[in-house]
């Protein structure tokens, strides 16, 4: 593995490399920046809703739109800016050498797909659209001001051609280019995670392009496939929607999960308990997650039967979540376990991931959907999958990526009151939101009634946001002091795991 | 990769199975019974609009805002919108349908206790969508003549 800074080099040379540890850094950083600035946007949506405006309850955002405009980008930011370029990074670093090749298969088109997101991402945050992220006409048509919906568009196809360009690579690389002497059987569990993501990413994402490019042409007037002042269809627009983004929370989730399976056999210090139970789940996964798009959809007046159908579809991908569920478990039994900062991290994701899914099967429910269905409830049930399990994953796994790619250690104090502090105010945000949707109230409202279990909840949320929001300081703090002065790590074992499962990947890349 | 036997997997993932039939069956059941619309369900036109919701009753009578209906009986709401999407939600009886322009969705209630219940859009639909909300005021029914 590199040591990228230990030996400087400079900046242009890694911003002008196709090398795929490069590439990777570049990735890394970037969803970094994207996390601290959606972040921070979180934290004024969660100001602003602390207090009702009610009887001279004050305001933090000064209107509404304003506020539309900035849970619009925070959402947008995390999934695509934060999440996914995460992900590659992960990838780019691990993949070719977990398969023993000396780079992505196509070096350059890897470096294009990532030089993609810096404007993507300034598309999106210099226009500061407030369509919320999914853009649903007519709103998106009629409603929604120029450029900066346009703006959010062009992004988002950017991105989406970003993804389908990393997904190409991935897939090849594992495919085609993986050591002849290594079966696909033992091919590490992460790279089985990013060749079903891949797989889902190249089916999914052509749907969305198509329905984004259909929707600008609605904006300008020449088309109307989503206006029914025009003869269209709002539906359509969100079954291709859906059809796209359903099956994409998985592409967030399953290298996130990925990512658990490097660090929870090494911290227990025991092999995984069944690879092929793993691998088993995740093309499982990877397939079921197109059965069940429309279950976003039970209000918008579907008939009984096509609620049916979709409602079993979710069902169905349960058991494979489930089975991952098992496997970490299962290895974890009567491991030697090091909670260090990344296993912390770990298996506290796998404990939101649990609950979270919890959650999923309610909403499935088609009448308890009626409940939870545009509430805070699903805004809770949503999070503690993309912050409890994805940014949990992530953060743990940057962690343990740190000393290999810095040639340091961080602060390991910092870390575990990173993640400790991150963990409570994820169940205090979270938990919350889901109890504050039962009691009815509607997501994406920039003020709301003053009823006192409302302001009760909301204020215990916003507190939990704070916390977040202070634990993710000490993290930067301690990358920033660690990457320049921490303690030289031993890159052997830099985690005293001691024994055989100290290090990822014992063929060091040759290009360093 | 194991030599070791996998059969507590396969257990736990059988349960699993299971339950999810069980979820799926009771939801399917319940979901049959409340979509079941009583034939003598009265009419109310709803319309949602940027930012408010508009009534009309079978004798013709409009309200803006506010929805009177008698207790005891029952409604069969059909939901419309004259611009975006937008959601007709009560709530505490469970009602909850997106309003959609060109198309119209039913749902009906019948609400059991004299009292006042919040109407609210749940759907994001722009500037006042936090605000567009009503009131759903549940009277009790006129003496039969
Ligand atoms: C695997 C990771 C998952 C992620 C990242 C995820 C993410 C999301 C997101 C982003 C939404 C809301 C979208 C929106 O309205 O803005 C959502 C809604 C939903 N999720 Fe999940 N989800 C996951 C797993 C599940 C599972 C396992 C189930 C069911 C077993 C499930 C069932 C649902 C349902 C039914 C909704 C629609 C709720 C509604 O709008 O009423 N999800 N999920
Ligand atoms: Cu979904
Ligand atoms: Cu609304």
């Amino acid at each position: 593995m590199v040591l990228e800074l230990q030996k400087p080099r400079p900046i242009w040379q890694i911003m002008f490399s196709t090398h795929h540890t490069d590439v990777g850094l570049l990735y890394l950083i970037t969803s970094l920046a994207f996390l601290f600035l959606g972040g921070t946007l979180a934290l004024a949506i969660r100001a602003e809703l602390f207090f009702p405006n009610a009887n001279g309850g004050y305001q933090i955002i000064a209107d509404s739109m304003t506020f539309n405009r900035m849970f619009t980008v925070h959402g947008t930011t995390l999934i695509f800016l934060f999440i996914l370029p995460f992900a590659s990074a992960v990838g780019n670093y691990l993949v070719p050498i977990m398969v023993r090749y000396k780079d992505m298969a196509y070096p350059k088109l890897n470096a294009i797909a990532f030089w993609m997101i810096p404007p993507a991402g300034a598309l999106i945050w210099l226009g500061f659209a407030d369509f919320t992220w999914y853009a649903t006409p007519p709103y998106s048509i009629i409603s929604a001001p120029g450029p900066a919906a346009d703006m959010w568009i062009f992004g988002l196809k950017i991105l989406g051609i970003s993804s389908v360009l990393g997904a190409i690579n991935f897939t090849v690389t594992i495919l085609k280019c993986k050591h002849p002497d290594m079966s696909m059987g033992q091919v590490p569990l992460l790279a089985w995670s990013f060749l079903t993501s891949s797989l889902i990413v190249l089916v999914a994402i052509p749907t969305f392009a198509a329905a984004l490019l259909m929707l600008l042409t609605d904006r300008l007037g020449v088309s109307g496939f989503f206006n029914p002042a025009m003869g269209g269809d709002p539906i359509a627009y969100a079954h291709l929607f859906w059809f796209t983004f359903h099956p994409e929370v998985y592409v967030l989730v399953i290298p996130a999960i990925g990512m658990m399976y490097e660090i929870i056999p090494r911290f227990s210090r025991k092999p995984i308990f069944s690879h092929s139970s793993g691998i088993f789940a995740f093309v499982l996964l990877s397939m079921v997650s197109f059965s069940s798009w429309a279950h976003h959809m039970y209000a918008t007046g579907m008939s009984f039967t096509e609620k049916t159908v979709f409602m079993i579809g979710t069902l169905a991908a349960v058991p494979a979540s489930a089975m991952h569920v098992f496997n970490f478990i299962a290895t974890m039994w009567n491991g030697r376990i090091k909670f260090a900062t990344p296993m912390m991290w770990a298996v506290g994701g796998i404990a939101l991931f649990f609950s979270a899914g919890a959650g999923g099967v309610v909403n499935a429910a088609m009448p308890l959907d009626f409940q939870t269905h545009d509430s805070y409830w699903v805004v809770g049930h949503f999070h503690l999958f993309v912050m409890g399990t994805i940014a949990f994953g992530s953060i743990g796994f940057f962690y343990y990526l740190f000393p290999y790619v810095t040639g340091r250690m961080y602060n390991e104090r910092m870390g575990q009151i990173h993640f400790i502090l991150s963990f409570i105010g994820t169940v205090l945000v979270f938990f919350t939101q889901h109890v504050l949707g039962l009691y009815g109230m509607p997501r994406r409202v920039y003020d709301y009634p003053p009823i006192p279990e409302w302001i009760t909840m909301n204020q215990i949320a916003s507190v939990g946001a704070m916390i977040i929001g202070v634990s993710m300081a000490i993290f930067l703090i301690n990358m920033i002091y660690s990457s320049g002065k921490g303690k030289l790590a031993d890159t052997d074992d830099p985690f005293n795991l001691g024994g055989k499962y100290y290090y990822p990947f014992e063929a060091k890349n040759p290009h360093h | 990769m194991g030599h070791h036997s996998n059969w507590p997997e396969w257990v736990y993932v059988g349960v699993v199975i299971a339950l999810m039939c069980w979820v799926g069956a009771e939801a399917w059941n319940a979901e049959r019974l409340v979509e079941h619309i009583p034939a003598d369900a009265e009419v109310i036109k709803v319309t949602g609009q940027q930012w408010f919701w508009s009534f009309e009753h079978e004798d013709g009578t409009k309200e803006i805002g506010e929805l009177h209906v008698k207790v005891g009986k029952a409604y069969k709401f059909e939901i419309m919108s004259k611009d975006v999407n937008h959601s007709f939600n009560i709530h505490d009886y469970v009602v909850l349908l997106d309003a959609i322009p060109g198309r119209v969705n039913t749902v009906w209630f019948a609400p059991m206790e004299v009292g006042e219940h919040d109407i609210q859009c749940r759907e994001y639909c722009g500037l006042i969508h936090y605000n567009m909300r009503g009131k759903l005021i549940v009277e009790e029914a006129e003496p039969s003549s």
